[in-house]
């Protein structure tokens, strides 16, 4: 597991209080893990701090589940 | 109930007439309060009345890159923002045929979009603590309109709705987005009213006199409070009757 999927992946589990083992590449913030939509912009908030990266609106509708942004991140940091 | 010890609040526009007693009634039920307004020695002279060490923070609302250096600088000097008070605004008054761009676009720029730059800076921390307060001063004029104030109209207007999408976007997070809305309420400027001028008001008037500064900061500490944790989206009328709405 790459540092990106572990550091996104604590991100998750803190702001939704879900289990780690349920956040998978592909589960889904709002289907799987019980997010709304204010959860899905304050997730990208706390990615933009821990990454240091802007992440534009439409990139930001892209990421659906857990995969979405670790792909995302580990292109947007490499 | 209605103890706001602990809580940190800033209070645009603090350096007189509503803002000042919102700031003082703020700081009396507990609250560390941060004052902003353009004049300096008035926001002195509102911390001197509160008798607490309140963090003087001097912003003008028509520039937004003084806008937006407001709410992070109170936050430093508060540690954190549980209540934001929008008080600060100002008339440009004219007859609609009459008014200029400036006049219409320097009145929205100060009471509507540095309130909507100023929500927005402060949901970040708000969402985060998931306790937020925020508390427009509208107006009347923004329910009913008035003669003249084509532009303050619109602008009240506009922050009472801006206020109540705000407050479904974030009740969820126990943050709540209410606007009082004041009648006439005693001033500088209603001091300089003629009898006539004055007589003209008071027959609108139920309660048959101007309202007061303290009766509106009643209203803030009120909507600050525990005791209103269940109201969000409101407009909070205080006008003596005026307007039963």
């Amino acid at each position: 597991m790459s540092d990106v999927a572990d550091r996104v992946r604590k991100i998750v589990v803190e702001h939704l209080n879900v289990d780690a083992e349920k956040v998978v590449e592909k589960a889904s913030f709002i289907d799987d893990l019980g997010a709304d939509s204010l959860d899905q912009v304050e997730l990208v908030m706390a990615f933009e701090e821990e990454f240091s990266v802007e992440i534009p609106d439409d990139a930001a509708e892209g990421i659906q589940t857990f995969g979405d942004a670790v792909s995302f991140l580990t292109k947007a940091v490499g | 109930m209605f103890d706001l010890t602990g809580k940190r609040a800033l209070v645009t526009g603090a350096s007189g007439g509503i803002g000042r007693e919102i700031a003082k009634a703020l700081a009396a039920a507990g609250a560390s309060v941060a004052l902003s307004g353009t004049r300096v020695g008035a926001l002195e002279d509102t911390a001197a009345a509160i008798g607490k060490d309140c963090p003087i923070l001097p912003c003008n609302l028509s520039r937004l890159d003084e806008v937006d250096k407001l709410v992070p600088a109170a936050e430093a000097a508060l540690g954190g923002l549980d209540i934001l008070v929008n008080n600060a605004g100002m008339t440009r008054d004219n007859l609609f045929m009459r008014m200029k761009d400036e006049e219409w676009d320097e009145v929205l720029a100060v009471n509507l979009t540095a309130a909507f730059h100023l929500n927005r800076a402060v949901l970040r921390g708000m969402m985060k603590q998931r306790f937020g307060r925020i508390i427009g001063i509208a107006s009347v004029v923004g329910v009913m309109g008035n003669p003249g104030q084509g532009n303050y109209a619109a602008s009240k207007a506009g922050l009472i709705g801006m206020n109540k999408a705000l407050a479904h976007e974030v009740a969820s997070r126990n943050i709540t987005v209410n606007s009082i809305a004041p009648g006439f309420i005693a001033s500088a400027m209603t001091d300089e009213l003629n009898d006539k001028q004055r007589e003209a008001i008071m027959a609108t008037i139920p309660a048959n006199r101007l309202g007061t500064a303290q009766e509106v900061a009643g209203c803030a500490v009120f909507l600050a409070s525990d005791a209103a944790a269940y109201i969000t989206g409101h407009t909070l009328n205080v006008n003596g009757g005026m307007a039963m709405i």
